[in-house]
């Protein structure tokens, strides 16, 4: 009986700890990166996202259930010397990282298994980049020189101040904090600037890209989007850095 | 008798732990993949430490450069004058599960003439595993709408312990740096 009091009292703690996932429909997107390197917009499915990054008291509650995600546990293949870093101890937060701030410095593999934890994945860069593209009123304002003014100022912001907690405002969808808060994680973080198509390329030695279609750019003016494209690009999936987070999906 | 046994069991254990705490910590090996090659075997992808390998990525129906990588790793396997050649190791992962079956490696295997054991061909078991390998080994890809891929391509030279010891982007002609770096690490072996 008392197993039983102690079981129910443990799903009442997950229902209070799962998170807040929005759906987002079925969408052919324009993105920075065409699907074909020359225009073609991304099918995007319908999925749902995690309206808030992930914070330090969700990745706690993570690493308490996994101790192989602990710090100190994990190899350094999987995430860098700076993994957790800014907590007190591996289970203990302390005064430079507060609940409800998003957690960063967690490599690529540490955010993957999070969200397998809670039956959820990274978003592709198009899932993130077409969720990105709303705010509050439109659900793409990437016309709008003073939204693309907004994300800039954000990056211009160093990165040595302090983190907000999460819970901005809401876009369209419901989704918070995808700009102006922290940078993120996706999937493909790693494929974003497989550019040189090997056709191009007469010289053997340089023939480093296989298959067909180059990428390019789209939409030139949005640099602040190509600059995260390019921020995430520059990464190794054992990078962890004091401004990266990341926050799940799930398909529908 | 049940202590006997009880004890034995404690060993095997004891043995599987020290084991694994020996893997070195920037091992690829940390990871767990479970990976299906051409003979249909399905095996972890720590599974193959202890023998040093040339890995690289590639899909069957890439026509452009990845006959060519699987070419530089032929001619570069051949140029490794050490005794110790046959205990080198060749392995190619799919960047495309999805197609890659084990039949269709198989053909490939032996339409390309990349016998076993020395040449293993695989894909991942789970479809989200093959981002891991190629982060993990630190290539690039991406699927173009038409099924395509883009992708770096390199031969990566990883150690027994599965560390990665040399890369070489030189693809279409053997890269001899890299020739040197595979008989020293089956040297130290």
């Amino acid at each position: 009986m008392r197993r039983l009091v102690a079981l129910v009292g443990l799903l009442g703690c997950f229902e209070a700890m799962a998170a807040d996932y929005a759906p987002l429909p079925v969408t052919r997107f324009h993105s920075v990166l065409p699907a074909d390197g020359k225009a073609a917009p991304a099918s995007i499915a319908a999925f749902s996202m995690r309206t808030e990054p992930v914070t330090n008291a969700e990745f706690l509650a993570f690493v308490i259930a996994h101790p192989a995600w602990r710090r100190g546990n994990v190899p350094t293949v999987l995430a860098d010397g700076s993994y957790l870093a800014h907590w007190e101890e591996s289970l203990t937060l302390g005064r430079e990282a507060l609940p409800a701030q998003p957690v960063t410095q967690v490599s690529w593999f540490a955010a993957q298994a999070f969200c397998e934890s809670e039956q959820a994945r990274l978003p592709s860069w198009y899932e993130w980049e077409y969720a990105a593209a709303a705010d509050a009123k439109r659900a793409d304002a990437r016309s709008d020189a003073a939204w693309r003014q907004r994300v800039l100022d954000w990056y211009g912001r160093p990165a040595s101040s302090s983190l907000a907690t999460v819970g901005g405002e809401a876009n369209v969808y419901g989704v918070r904090d995808l700009n102006g808060l922290v940078w993120e994680w996706v999937d493909d973080f790693n494929a974003l600037l497989v550019s040189s198509d090997s056709r191009d390329q007469g010289d053997g030695d340089k023939a480093k890209f296989c298959g067909a279609g180059a990428l390019t750019f789209q939409q030139k003016e949005n640099y602040a989007t190509l600059m995260r494209v390019a921020m995430l690009s520059a990464l190794k999936a054992s990078d962890t850095t004091r401004s990266l987070g990341f926050r799940c999906v799930r398909n529908l | 008798m049940k202590r006997l046994l009880l004890s034995l069991s404690l060993l095997l254990f004891a043995n599987q732990i020290c084991a694994e705490q020996a893997l070195p910590s920037d091992s690829v090996y940390q990871a767990q993949i479970t990976l299906v090659d051409q003979s249909g075997q399905q095996w972890r992808w720590n599974e193959q430490r202890g023998h040093v390998q040339i890995v690289s990525m590639f899909y069957t129906s890439c026509t452009m450069v990845c006959p060519m990588i699987v070419d530089t790793m032929k001619f570069t396997a051949q140029k490794v004058s050490s005794a110790k050649r046959d205990r080198l190791h060749l392995l190619l992962v799919s960047f495309d599960p999805a197609t890659d079956s084990v039949a269709v490696l198989r053909d490939y295997a032996q339409q390309r003439k990349l016998p076993a054991p020395q040449w293993t061909l695989a894909r991942t078991v789970q479809l989200a595993d093959t981002r891991q390998v190629s982060a993990l080994l630190g290539l690039q890809y991406r699927q173009l709408p038409d099924g395509e891929f883009n992708h770096s391509s390199e031969l990566i030279l990883l150690d027994a312990q599965g560390r990665i010891v040399a890369r070489s982007d030189v693809i279409g002609r053997v890269d001899m740096e890299f020739v040197q770096a595979a008989e020293r690490t089956l040297a130290d072996d």
